[in-house]
């Protein structure tokens, strides 16, 4: 278990002061210049260095990322932070711009220099009000107390502006995130061209989920060999675990990467309502992962490549329990209606197919299909995945292909119950 | 996608007050000059604040704010829900999350409450006009599932009895105490957290604290920076 030293969000559930003179006594702000002083190049290669893959789900590192940025460009450079935290299970953002916002502006400031940006912007949901305010408090002190700004005292001007959506689950997607920010509909670019290439009002621009740039400050103070040292190799440092579902105790926390999912929900958690044999599935990272089952939950390690290695995805780290009084067709019926809610429209086979998916799904939970209906699933799934602009087609055809890798059978016996049934009333 | 048109009855009129017409001038002035449609978000929601819901002359007004075609603008409310194009409960509109994580703990027995005392369709005001529902997707309190947003604020780990007693303090006019209906702080585990209870993070030793570490760390890297640099030429 990770102990309370290396813990990185220390205010992460508000129970001490979130004004900027209580985050200076958990050590932020704290010689920031010195750190500015190390140059452009230095941050960059400490964060490459510290093995920190993005927190907003796809975990590309982080550090590479922001290497991406051009050098020379005569156009004006842009950091985009993604609070647009909207993924079923996730609510880690939340806390920390409501709770420990003085990480996240620090943080900013941080990368921003590191790519030689300087303004950036800060999206988040239009639902997360209060986590606004709460931002917009710690952004205000900041620039009063001139740490950031024009002509602040670490020698870098910087302006930071806090944004907001108004209720689009694709706004979370970085180039539809860049669409909303233009005050477009959040309809997702084809890519190339990369937003490091032609991003915001067509200037480079990177685009980072608020965990992976609200770390970064202390990951610059302890050094990368510290971060690096927690976790697995290619899987280091810590994480905001979000647990939810049917846990005795739900909660988020902050934990090591690669920790066993058994150890996270028994020590934080409570444990599985009903003890552990209770369990029935998990989905580890948010609603767009494939869900595992329990035959495979017991050995699991919390992190990217224990989750690929079963067809599944760390994403935000975001543990959706299922026990086994879950109607688990139901469950993933009310996923598919999620992405046929908030599928965008642009693309053919997202638009129709994650319609025709949740339709389905819906008929499915009652018993009302064919079984042959589950091979046509299957096939529908695979003709939105890799068909469309965006990742969406993938995160909405996911959840359904895992559910029929581990879920087949209870189909096929609510078919066969409602057959039965049917052929009981006629018989009567 | 959702299917959202605007409402078949609609104000002759909108103007923002002059506290959110200084609001918005300052808001356009946030965004680089002629990018000022990167505001439209911002005031539309203001808008809304101020009329309760989205109208077809506010977005005409904003969109003559913004330079921009009333079409953008319309697609820009019909595109984002938040944007309630129609009018809303005048003492409380109830969002419940059904997603899946509220579903597993519940959230259909919310609804039910919502049908039973709003009304039975969601976005219909109930007979006194005090109150409206809508099913909303994922609000992001997953670990405090189920949750209600109402307003700028989200009422969490309900019960249906516990949100009957929140429709009636609404009801009152004195909505309870948002968050956690059980208690707990934030999304802190039920019964006391499990982390951060080291009282050093919180003493201030905090700060400071990593300035020996990093010169050495400097230090180390400045003598193998070098050392490499003594180092004869590889043949």
């Amino acid at each position: 278990m990770l102990a309370d030293k290396d813990r990185i969000f220390t205010n992460i559930y508000g129970f001490h002061d979130t004004s900027l003179a209580g985050a200076r006594k958990r050590g932020l702000w704290d010689d920031t210049k010195r750190l500015i002083d190390k140059g452009h190049d230095w941050i960059i290669n400490e964060v490459k260095a510290s093995g920190l893959r993005g927190r907003g789900g796809a975990g590309f590192p982080t550090g590479l990322k922001w290497s991406f940025m051009p050098k020379n460009d005569p156009r004006p450079s842009y950091l985009v932070v993604n609070g647009d935290e909207s993924e079923p299970g996730s609510c880690k953002d939340r806390e920390i711009l409501r709770h420990d916002p003085h990480h996240l502006v620090e943080g900013c400031l941080l990368a921003s220099f590191a790519m030689r940006a300087h303004t950036c912007f800060v999206y988040i949901r239009g639902e997360f009000i209060r986590e606004r305010e709460a931002l917009e408090r710690a952004v205000k002190e900041a620039y009063d107390a001139r740490l950031i700004g024009k002509n602040n005292i670490h020698g870098w001007d910087f302006d930071l502006v806090v944004h907001h959506g108004a209720g689009a689950y694709i706004c979370g997607e970085e180039t539809a995130l860049l669409e909303s920010l233009e005050g477009k509909k959040g309809q997702p670019r084809l890519k190339p061209p990369f937003p490091a290439n032609t991003g915001l009002y067509g200037s480079p621009t990177t685009v980072n989920n608020v965990e992976s740039i609200a770390v970064v400050p202390t990951i610059l103070r302890r050094g990368s060999a510290w971060f690096s040292g927690i976790g697995r190799p290619n899987n280091t440092g810590t994480k905001l675990f979000q647990i939810s579902g049917h846990v005795n105790k739900p909660c988020v926390v902050e934990e090591a990467m690669s920790i066993p999912l058994r150890e996270l929900l028994e020590k934080h958690a409570g444990g599985v309502r009903g003890g552990w044999d209770n369990l029935l599935a998990v989905i580890p990272g948010g609603s767009s992962m494939p869900c595992i089952a329990a035959g495979d939950c017991q050995e699991l390690l919390m992190d990217f490549d224990s989750m690929s290695a079963l067809k599944s995805g760390l994403g935000t780290a975001a543990v959706i329990v299922m026990d086994k009084s879950t109607d688990i067709i139901k469950a993933f019926a009310r996923i598919a209606y999620f992405y046929k809610h908030e599928s965008c429209g642009q693309c053919t086979p997202c638009r129709e197919g994650v319609a025709w998916i949740w339709r389905l799904m819906e008929r499915m939970s009652k018993g009302e299909a064919e079984k042959s209906e589950i091979d046509l699933l299957f096939n529908v799934t695979k003709q939105v995945e890799g068909h469309t602009i965006c990742a969406f087609g993938e995160g909405a055809v996911w959840p359904i292909q895992g559910f029929l890798r581990n879920f087949r059978t209870v189909i096929e016996e609510r078919i066969d119950h409602r057959i039965a049934a049917e052929a009981r009333e006629a018989a009567e | 996608m959702a299917v959202r048109r605007l409402h078949p009855d609609q104000p002759a009129t909108f103007a923002f007050t002059a506290e959110n017409l200084a609001w918005a001038e300052n808001r356009i002035a946030q965004y680089p000059p002629g990018k000022q449609a990167s505001a439209v978000i911002p005031l539309l929601w203001k808008a809304q604040e101020q009329e309760g819901w989205t109208t077809e002359p506010a977005i005409r007004a904003v969109a003559d704010m913004l330079g921009m075609a009333y079409i953008r603008v319309y697609e820009i409310a019909t595109f984002y829900t938040m944007f309630q194009l129609s009018p809303v409960g005048r003492k409380a509109h109830f969002q419940v999350c059904g997603t899946t994580p509220c579903m597993l703990r519940g959230s259909e027995g919310l609804m039910d409450v919502c049908r039973a005392r709003v009304h039975h369709d969601p976005h219909h005001l109930s007979a006194d006009g005090d109150f409206s529902w809508e099913e909303v997707e994922c609000i992001g309190a997953c670990a405090n599932a189920p949750v209600v947003q109402i307003g700028k604020d989200v009422w969490e780990d309900l019960t249906p009895e516990g949100f009957g007693k929140v429709i009636d303090a609404f009801a009152d006019g004195k909505p309870p105490t948002p968050g956690s209906q059980t208690g707990r702080t934030a999304s802190s585990p039920a019964g006391g957290a499990t982390t951060l209870t080291d009282p050093a993070l919180y003493d201030g030793a905090k700060a400071g604290g990593w300035q020996r570490q990093f010169a050495e760390r400097e230090a180390a890297a400045a003598e193998a920076a070098a050392k490499a640099a003594a180092a004869p030429p590889k043949a």
